[in-house]
């Protein structure tokens, strides 16, 4: 009686677990292609009016505007703290003339983007993620759904196109501030002429280095602002839910702003 | 004017639809009722168009919803108003402005219109001078009228209203089913109510359909469901738990 049960065991089993990876791996797929779908879809509408210019005024206040002071307050210590390092490094081989340029390359090119746009994360789009998820568990969204009008249209794509347009200037702000503040540690402090601060800056930064952080920040823009809408549009149920997109929000966008800072980083000139 | 053909509906593998028949006439409230958890918000979502069936058909004046595309069900919906369990206000938004949006989106009038029906329709929920607080500074009684003055502001023809009575005292509760079937005698509105309110909404429903096991048990008058033989329908309308104990 006991045979065929302990012959068939062990068949079960590995048919069992390929369909059981088999189902995670569509699974996998499937939230990948709703993924792109979303971006997609928010593009689009992005180009079909009616256009929500009130709404993208109110986001681009709230993405870019309320996230100046700790933009700049970060800008200014990693400039200042880029200062005495690279000042302590090029001092050792008598090159302190180098600080301004090496100053200004690391924030225009890699610290300016990639810091900004995770505070930003932090500060807006962790706070996008969570409204979207309230709205969502408390049916705001279906109230707009059976209304007739978009949840794309109204919700995804101003926050979109407001981390498009405030990412750059943001980032802008950022080097800027960053770069006085390797002057005030480099010059001030540490007793470098401005002249060869900022001469030498002009010698060795060129156009190419202030669009390669043009395209990263205008990409991370869009990189927060897709991931932290997209978690909060199909968050989970109730506040667990919430709490769960956030963090995921916060989480993936940080892992892909780096992943995608190196990619574009070997690309880019 | 809406009729439903063997819907059917499962989430995972657990059937919550398992094949309603039922037919709502134009001008008429049909009030669905049900055990918690039974389906009944399910089917309302599935009529408003925000889930889609298994299997069945859903026809809202002989066009089938179940299958349309977005654009085509949004002009279905364009006839709806629907007033949502929890309210489901903007709470970004003022009372005034979450039941003027409505209006500012969908319909082309001057701005001095739009205010003066929302005041109007502010006054029949019996809220006039409260459209300037928030969503959050008023009581949940509030908050329905609130969503039911959203939902008609547009004049709809069909009203669907999920459980607008839960959760508040009796007074609220008759206050809100007088209101509903105040504004249903003025704009003559077809209304389908999901509803535990047991017997108050006897007094306001034209059909009563009891929804039981994912199935219709009965649809009928208040008083044929009052009257009915099924035993489901009696034990729910009475209350009665399933191993009560024989009464003294």
């Amino acid at each position: 009686m006991t045979g065929p049960v302990t012959t068939s065991a062990p068949q079960v089993l590995p048919v069992r677990l390929v369909g059981e990876l088999g189902a995670r791996a569509l699974e996998v797929l499937q939230s990948l292609g709703r993924f792109g779908r979303f971006l997609v879809q928010a593009i689009t509408y992005i180009f079909v009016p009616p256009f929500k210019l009130a709404r993208l005024v109110e986001r681009i206040h709230f993405v870019g505007f309320r996230s100046l002071t700790i933009v700049v307050l970060t800008g200014a210590f990693t400039g200042m703290v880029l200062g005495l390092q690279i000042f302590l490094v090029l001092s050792r081989f008598g090159s302190e003339a180098f600080l301004g340029p090496a100053v200004a390359l690391s924030i225009i090119r890699e610290l300016g983007p990639v810091l900004c746009a995770l505070i930003v994360t932090g500060r807006a789009g962790s706070a996008l993620t969570a409204e979207l998820g309230i709205m969502k568990i408390t049916e705001q969204i279906d109230a707009l759904t059976v209304m007739a009008l978009n949840p794309v249209r109204y919700l995804i794509v101003p926050p979109i196109v407001a981390g498009i347009i405030t990412f750059p200037l943001m980032t802008a702000i950022f080097d800027v501030v960053g770069i006085f503040g390797g002057y005030l540690v480099g010059v001030e402090l540490l007793g470098l002429s401005p002249g060869t601060y900022f001469g030498e800056m002009q010698t060795f930064v060129d156009r190419a280095d202030v669009m390669t952080g043009f395209w990263k920040s205008l990409s991370f823009g869009v990189i927060v602002t897709w991931v932290c809408t997209y978690k909060g549009y199909y968050c989970g149920h109730g506040a667990e839910g919430v709490a769960r997109a956030t963090t995921q929000a916060v989480v993936l966008s940080s892992v892909l702003i780096l992943v995608w800072d190196y990619f574009l980083g070997s690309v880019l000139p | 004017m809406i009729k439903v053909e063997g819907l059917r509906r499962s989430f995972g593998a657990q059937p919550v639809l398992r094949g309603i028949d039922l037919e709502v006439a134009s001008g008429e409230i049909m009030v669905v009722i049900g055990r918690s958890g039974g389906g009944k918000s399910v089917l309302l979502k599935h009529l408003v168009g925000l889930l889609r069936p298994d299997a069945g058909r859903i026809f809202v004046d002989r066009t089938e919803i179940t299958r349309l595309r977005r654009s085509a069900l949004d002009r279905i919906r364009e006839r709806y108003g629907v007033v949502f369990q929890g309210g489901a206000l903007f709470d970004s938004m003022s009372v005034f402005d979450n039941v003027a949006f409505p209006l500012w989106e969908k319909v082309r009038i001057p701005a001095t219109e739009i205010r003066q029906r929302v005041e109007e329709k502010l006054a029949q929920v019996g809220l006039q001078g409260m459209g300037h607080k928030n969503p959050a500074e008023i009581s949940g009684g509030m908050r329905k009228r609130v969503a039911i003055a959203r939902a008609l502001v547009t004049e709809p023809e069909v009203v669907f209203f999920d459980e607008p009575t839960t959760g508040l005292d009796p007074i609220l509760v008759n206050t809100i089913h007088h209101l509903i079937v105040e504004l249903h005698r003025k704009f003559r509105f077809t209304a389908v109510m999901v509803s535990h309110e047991i017997p108050e909404i006897f007094r306001i429903a034209d059909r009563v359909a009891m929804l039981h096991e994912g199935l219709i048990a009965e649809c009928a008058t208040p008083e044929a469901i009052q009257a009915s033989a099924n035993p489901v329908v009696q034990q729910f309308i009475r209350g009665e738990i399933e191993s009560a104990p024989p009464a003294r």
